[in-house]
């Protein structure tokens, strides 16, 4: 993985700070153009990978980096799915069952119907499962995708309800049909990853929010230090400036410091703001 | 260890079940739903011991307290059961569709000294406590009015089929997504002393609300304005926002932040100054033990562990009493948004007391 990660939330409206920065974003970014700059900015600066959500919107980033392999030859996507709200809206609408049902594809595939209808009846969670990974999946074919994560909303539902098997279907699903690493994006770390161990899912890549003030690191900052330090995983800091609560040195500083991380994702929208994050990273991690 | 059930397993108990779940306190001994699908899975995948009858449930298991989050119509059946069993309750919001029934399960409780409280989570959300220690100093000086809002996008087509779109099982914009501000402003300013002006508008819904405007009254002149829609695309997911303005100046909040403004004849409580402060929910969040949709989900769970625990039974932050304030202005909505309008065009108009206005007023 690479050292540096770039996120998608500003493209979508998601801060955790403010309601007001977040619309400017959704509607500086309404237009693809407007995404596909920032990203061929991070491109440049030597960026290379993008971690983002499955929201209908990353369909044309990929059709445009489909539409060029030369430009974009070392373009990398680690898609995270499922993209909650779609699923959240489609159940108040629908029920549970429904929802799903809407979801899972209706291409009239044999293999998909038979592998769906019968999970369903069944109630074998791996059918289904696998189902909405490949329907999630299905806009990046032909695209490098070298780790699929699963969305917190879900591993942290998973993980409280000790959904342990779920874990272990997608892992497997994700490394046998896409040839991929299974990643998990979690608020609670050092739960997950002594449960990933539990449940024999070797060296998992986790990605959770690690950042100077403990913001959404659940199970507390010692804990989180705690699990670095002594559990084999490959660790990625999220939310490291917590919204922008911490200066961008002190937090890249900090995070730096700590033991056994892997890569850092952030997310920003200027060259200016992509190229400082870059330069403080390569000055305080230069292991 | 607390024995805890959870019963019903739609968005919000399946999220109740992971969290207390996953409490280091409390044991899950047993869910309960209607639809047997999902107990099924949770059944085969996780060993959970589940229940589709919830009498059986009640008197098989032994239990300290349940959660429930069953459709709201159901509510107050199922709570009234758990509290003659001698349970304590956490009820899922709206509490219950009559303001009679509430008060009577408010009434058990409290004879029977129970722990209840109801899931208005903004309670726990750390920019609605602001607003609340804020308003409790007096900072922005006597309040006069306030702007009680929530949009989202959960109805965006004429379809849909489960009770949250059925006024008659407690679904709709009403009930789902207006009962918060409402809550938030009774939390804030407690009981109205009435409603008018209420609308209740159909987007595109056959069966309920889409929309909710109304005006609540307070006394010495207050009122509180409602304006809630969930058939809002503009909002990629249900906000809640609160505006109040004061003599001192002006607070708003919404879940990431409060912003007032304080004029510098405001009372400045430590650690504000005269103009503008903001408050992040970075600094305001306190840290919970496990996290699934937000702290302040985690965080309302923990404060009825807690209350169990430490035995506390009276004055709860969002006990039945406090929900039923909320229910009886959802009552009083229903009732005035079904009067229409108080003054019809082509009403008689009352005759304006003689005003001795001079003549440079005429043009305003």
């Amino acid at each position: 993985m690479d050292r540096l990660l770039f996120g998608d939330n500003q493209f979508f409206g998601v801060n955790h700070m403010s309601e007001e920065k977040a619309r400017a974003q959704m509607m500086r970014f309404q237009d693809i153009d407007a995404v596909i700059e920032v990203l061929d900015n991070a491109y440049d600066e030597g960026i290379k990978t993008f971690m983002c959500t499955t929201h209908d919107r990353i369909g044309q980033v990929c059709d445009h980096m489909r539409a060029d392999p030369a430009r974009y030859k070392d373009f990398t996507f680690f898609p995270g799915m499922p993209y909650a709200h779609k699923y959240a809206n489609a159940v108040t609408e629908d029920g549970m069952l429904g929802a799903l049902k809407r979801f899972l594809p209706d291409e009239g595939l044999m293999n998909a119907v038979v592998r769906g209808g019968m999970s369903l009846a069944k109630k074998d969670i791996e059918g289904i499962t696998t189902l909405l990974v490949d329907a999630e999946m299905k806009m990046f074919t032909g695209l490098r995708t070298p780790v699929v994560f699963l969305m917190n909303v879900v591993v942290d539902l998973l993980l409280g309800l000790k959904f342990h098997d779920a874990f272990r279907i997608f892992a497997e699903h994700v490394k046998k049909r896409y040839g991929a690493e299974p990643g998990f994006f979690t608020m609670n770390m050092p739960m997950l990853v002594k449960t990933l161990e539990e449940v024999g899912i070797e060296n998992p890549i986790v990605c959770a929010n690690i950042n100077k003030i403990g913001f959404r690191m659940c199970g507390g900052r010692e804990a989180y230090e705690r699990t670095l330090r002594e559990h084999k995983f490959r660790a990625i800091a999220m939310s490291v400036y917590a919204s922008g609560a911490i200066a961008p040195r002190e937090a890249i500083e900090w995070v730096c410091a700590q033991p056994n991380i892997e890569s850092i994702v952030f997310g920003a929208s200027s060259r200016a703001n992509i190229r400082s994050t870059k330069m403080l990273v390569d000055q305080y991690w230069r292991t | 260890m607390l024995r805890v059930a959870v019963v019903g397993l739609g968005k919000m108990g399946l999220s109740h079940h992971a969290m207390i779940n996953a409490h280091p306190r409390v044991k899950v001994e047993a869910i309960c739903d209607a639809t047997g699908y999902v107990l099924d899975v949770l059944n085969k995948y996780t060993g959970v011991r589940t229940y589709k009858d919830f009498d059986a449930m009640l008197r098989e298991v032994p239990l300290d307290a349940v959660i429930v989050a069953t459709p709201s119509s159901t509510h107050a059946d199922m709570v009234l059961k758990a509290l003659e069993k001698g349970l304590h309750v956490f009820c899922e919001k709206p509490f219950c569709l009559t303001s009679r029934d509430g008060a009577a399960l408010a009434d058990l409780a409290r004879e029977k000294a129970l722990v209840n409280q109801v899931g208005y989570h903004n309670r726990f959300v750390g920019a609605f406590q602001e607003v609340k220690r804020l308003l409790d100093a007096r900072a922005i000086g006597t309040v006069t009015h306030v702007l009680a809002e929530a949009y989202g996008p959960v109805v965006l087509k004429p379809k849909g089929s489960t009770w949250r779109t059925q006024s008659s099982e407690g679904g709709g914009c009403l009930y789902d997504y207006a009962a918060h501000p409402i809550n938030l402003v009774n939390w804030y300013f407690g009981a109205p002393v009435g409603v008018g002006g209420a609308v209740l508008n159909r987007v595109f819904s056959r069966d309920t609300d889409d929309e909710v405007f109304a005006t609540l009254y307070y006394d010495s002149g207050r009122s509180a304005q409602l304006s809630v829609n969930w058939s809002d695309e503009s909002y990629r997911k249900m906000t809640t926002k609160i505006t109040i303005w004061g003599s001192e100046g002006r607070i708003f909040a919404d879940r990431q932040e409060c912003q007032t403004y304080l004029r510098d004849t405001a009372p400045v409580p430590a650690g504000y100054k005269a103009g503008w402060n903001v408050r992040y929910t970075t600094d305001l969040t306190e840290p919970v033990w496990f996290y699934v949709r937000g702290e302040e989900y985690s965080a309302q769970l923990e404060y009825f562990v807690r209350a169990i625990e430490e035995k506390r039974v009276v004055d709860n932050v969002n006990s039945f009493d406090t929900a039923l304030m909320t229910d009886r202005v959802i009552e009083m909505i229903i009732t005035d948004a079904a009067s229409g309008p108080s003054q019809k065009s082509g009403d008689a108009a009352a005759v304006p007391a003689k005003a001795k206005r001079g003549f440079f007023s005429l043009g305003r």
